[in-house]
Parts: structure tokens; C-alpha cells; sequence
């Protein structure tokens, strides 16, 4: 399972990479593998705001639909449009081309309730068994 | 209570399946990907392990009477050698299940049944069983695999002495499989060419490994429920505990064909279905795909007019690569290009009634 080390992880196996005041947002390797197929994903517009732990969008497989939550605060600066015509990215490159948005971090000091990469690969080990 | 494995389960896991519990059973719900499995059985082939089937033996000089009265189709109908999709019914015309008959011979009968329905089934039977017939749950017998595609033909005539050709859709023949003696039926679950595959447990393995020795060379996959029930869904085969069930009639699930209204003998559910049939029915299994994004998942709400119900199957459809599903509706707005609404993730989003099967060869 790919877990790189320069991201931070949530319980729900989304992923987090901070440049800046912009947190780029996606699901892990073990989420879409957990999933299958991804054949869509639901996003939301530039300019809409979350806060931590809402749900912010949806990622659907032949099989299932998972929630996408939203790991810090923040403004929608950015999403990634291509995933609508091609939501197999997902599945192809999760940490890559597969990410989904971009928020503007409203509150950094909430970064400090996410998971650094060995905690999450703790966390996967307890998960999986 | 721990999940029931069949036989395969060992060889799943070796060939890297998911596993799901489903009707009591640890079953493979996938293996590389249900969509490529999906593809895999409408282009080449796939094979599924279906041992979670139940199968039911009805002997005896009174076998053919007695399916008759438990049946809704007509049983007279059936040589030796052939298979028919029938029902069995309660008295006020509903699915206790769906099934399928085989016919050795007139005193001869095996019945394939769903999983969930086993116990219930083989009850049902019992209660009913009059004159000479013996009823025997035989499921434990039977390892079932489903080979489905348009090149299953061509894998399995490798393994088998019997000409496959001459086994005509709904036929069957019994005869060796790898040397040992099998259930070689021309049926299935996805709409494709097909056999099923009844054999002895202990010839699973060496059957399994030989399909996919032979079928190497046309892509042969392992298939699991996932693909299973998208396919199914493409060309609208109902699902026992989704889309039929014991409040729901063949009648409204679009089955009319399997009920023989016209046949001599009494049979279980009869008088409800003609009255039914001379009223009319008040919903219908109706198909529907989505207009707004987002895919209609079983059980999701569903309005029309003022009136609220769920759909009972629903998914991505990988060979329309559209979302599809199934809802029953009243007769005058289960006509293609009505409208209704589907809520998913708490909004109402647009779909539309379409003809079916969805998918088409």
C-alpha cells in the first residue's frame, strides 16, 4: 500500500498536502483500491466552504459510494474538473492526477489533528488487521 | 454466526478475490476490478462460483403433479433434459421465490434456488408435498459454476467429450467435465451464452484450474457478485430480495410470461393472479436511467406525483456506462420517457423511464 511520507491522512483515508495557505485533497491508495472501479465522483464549486469533517463531495464504484470528507476548513480555490470525465484517474493515481480539491486552509492549526504518513500506516494496520 | 465457504474459497483468496457476506455466505465480490470483470463476460468469458445456490431434488411417481401445483409455469412442458425459469408462490400470488427446474426424467426433478431461500424453500415444499414424491435438499452435493460469455463454449468444449453445440439454450446434459460427471447446463444470470456447471465438490479445484488452463488464450476472469448483479441488472433479470419478493407478483415484476394461467392443474397463487390479471396490475417493474448526475443505489427514495417509493436495484451500468435501475411504479407511469425523481445524498435528481433490457446484443 502507497502511503508518501510528505502528506497528512485522516481516519476516513483521505489525504492532505499543504503548500502554503492551500491544502490539495484527495483519497489514499487504500481507499480506492478498498472501493474498486471508480466510475464517478461528485464535487463542489469554487467558492464553496467546509468545515472540518463535512462531507464535501462523493467518489462512486460499480459497487459503492463513499463520502469524501473535508480534513481541514477552508474555501474551494480549485477542483479538479478532469476527474468528470475520467473518474479512473482515482483509481489510477490517487496521490497524483486523482486529486480532487483545492481548499484555502482557513486555520492551519488544524493540520495537527491529522495523521503524519507512520501514523497512518499504524492506522491502516489496525484497520486491516 | 460464522459465514458458510464453499468449496473454492481457498482458490478465491488465491486468486485474489474480495469477499463479501452475502446470504449467509463469505462470497467473492470481486477479483481484478468488477468493471473489467463485467466487460470480461459481454466480450470473452468469465466464470463464477455459484455454490451459495441451493439445490432441491423432487423424486418420485407423483413429482411432475406435485411441481405442478408449487409452480406457476407449466411443468408438462418440460422433456427430459430441459430446464424452465418458474416461480414458487404463496396463495396470494407473491414470490416465496424464483427458480429454475431441471427435468432428468418424469419422476426426476432437481430445482435450483436462491441462496437466502434455501431453508424457506425446501419448507415450503415439504408443507405441500403430497403423494408419492420425495423432497430432498441436495445443495451440499453441488459445487455451481457459472461460465458465462460469448466464448464459453469454446473453453469449455475443451474439458468435455460432450458437443455443446447440441445442448440448445435451457437444455441440459450430464455428462464428464475433466473425467468427472457434471451437470452441463445451458443457462445463466448475465444475458450472455452460458453453461452452468453442477459438480461434485471434491472435482472443484481441478475444474476450476483446467477453465482457466483453457481459457488462457480468450482472457478467461474470474468473476464475482459484483459483476454478477451489473450484468443481470443490463438485461433486467430480477433479483429474489431486491426487485421480487414476497410482496410483489409476477405479474407487476413484468414475469406474466412464467405464469400459466392456461394450464390444467390447480397451482398456488392461481386465483390471486387471475384476479389480478382481470383487474390489472397497480405497479409495475419499471426500468429507469438517470438524467442528473449521480448513480441510484438500491433502496434510495424515488417520487412521482405525490407519491414516495425506493428503488429496488440499482447501479452504474458498465456496458452503457450510464446509471440504471429498477423501481416499481403505477402501470400509467411505467411507460418509457416519464419522469421521476431519485434522491440521492439528500437531492431529488431527474431520471427517466426507458424501455428494457437496457443493454441489447
Amino acid at each position: 500500500m502507497n502511503v508518501p511520507d510528505d502528506l497528512f491522512y485522516t481516519e476516513d483515508h483521505e489525504w492532505v498536502m499543504v503548500e502554503g495557505d492551500t491544502a490539495t485533497i484527495g483519497i489514499t491508495d487504500y481507499a480506492q483500491e478498498e472501493l474498486g472501479d471508480v466510475v464517478f465522483v461528485e464535487l463542489p464549486e469554487v467558492g464553496d466552504a467546509f468545515t472540518a469533517k463535512d462531507s464535501f463531495g462523493s467518489v462512486e464504484s460499480v459497487k459503492a459510494v463513499s463520502e469524501i470528507y473535508a480534513p481541514v476548513s477552508g474555501e474551494v480555490v480549485e477542483v479538479n474538473e478532469s476527474l468528470t470525465d475520467a473518474p479512473e484517474t482515482v483509481n489510477e493515481d490517487p496521490y497524483g492526477e486523482g486529486w480532487m480539491i483545492r481548499l484555502k486552509l482557513e486555520n492551519s492549526a488544524e493540520l495537527d489533528n491529522l495523521m503524519s504518513a507512520d501514523d497512518y500506516k499504524e492506522f491502516l494496520k489496525e484497520e486491516v488487521g | 454466526m460464522s459465514l458458510r465457504r464453499t468449496p473454492l474459497n481457498q482458490i478465491h483468496r488465491e486468486w485474489g478475490a474480495k469477499f463479501v457476506d452475502y446470504a449467509g455466505w463469505e462470497m467473492p465480490v470481486q477479483y481484478s476490478g468488477a468493471l473489467q470483470e463485467h466487460l470480461a463476460v459481454r466480450k470473452a468469458v468469465g466464470v463464477f462460483d455459484v455454490s451459495h445456490m441451493g439445490e432441491i431434488e423432487v423424486r418420485g411417481e407423483d413429482a411432475l403433479p406435485f411441481l405442478q401445483r408449487v409452480t406457476c409455469n407449466d411443468v408438462s412442458r418440460l422433456g427430459d433434459q430441459q430446464a424452465q425459469y418458474s416461480a414458487l408462490l404463496y396463495p396470494q400470488g407473491t414470490f416465496v421465490d424464483d427458480i429454475l427446474i431441471y427435468r432428468f426424467a418424469r419422476n426426476h426433478f432437481l430445482i435450483c434456488v436462491n441462496a437466502a431461500n434455501r431453508e424457506k424453500d425446501y419448507d415450503w415444499m415439504l408443507k405441500h408435498r403430497s403423494g408419492s414424491v420425495s423432497v430432498e435438499d441436495t445443495s451440499d452435493r453441488y459445487v455451481q459454476l457459472a461460465i458465462q460469455g460469448p466464448r464459453a463454449a469454446d473453453v469449455l468444449q475443451q474439458l468435455t467429450p460432450l458437443q455443446l453445440s447440441t445442448i440448445k439454450n435451457y437444455r441440459f446434459a450430464v455428462g464428464p467435465v475433466c473425467d468427472v460427471e457434471c451437470i452441463v447446463s445451458r443457462t445463466g444470470y448475465t444475458g450472455e451464452d452460458g453453461f452452468e456447471l453442477y459438480l461434485p465438490p471434491s472435482a472443484a479445484e481441478k475444474i476450476w484450474r483446467a477453465l482457466f488452463e483453457a481459457g488462457k488464450e480468450v482472457g478467461i476472469q474470474a468473476a464475482g457478485l459484483a459483476a454478477r448483479n451489473t450484468l443481470r441488472l443490463e438485461v433486467r433479470y430480477p433479483l429474489y430480495g431486491n426487485d421480487i419478493d414476497e410482496t410483489t407478483t409476477p405479474l407487476e415484476a413484468g414475469l406474466g410470461w412464467i405464469v400459466k394461467l392456461s394450464k390444467e392443474e390447480d397451482f398456488i397463487g392461481r386465483q390471486a393472479l387471475e384476479s389480478q390479471k382481470s383487474e390489472g396490475v397497480r405497479k409495475q417493474l419499471a426500468g429507469f436511467e438517470m438524467v442528473d448526475s449521480g448513480i441510484a443505489r438500491d433502496g434510495y427514495r424515488v417520487f412521482f406525483d405525490s407519491c414516495e417509493t425506493v428503488v429496488t436495484s440499482g447501479s452504474y451500468s458498465p456496458s452503457l456506462e450510464r446509471a440504471i435501475g429498477l423501481v416499481y411504479l403505477p402501470p400509467e407511469r411505467a411507460v418509457p420517457g416519464e419522469e421521476i425523481a431519485v434522491e440521492i445524498r439528500g437531492r431529488k435528481r431527474q431520471a427517466r423511464v426507458v424501455e428494457t433490457p437496457f443493454y441489447k446484443k
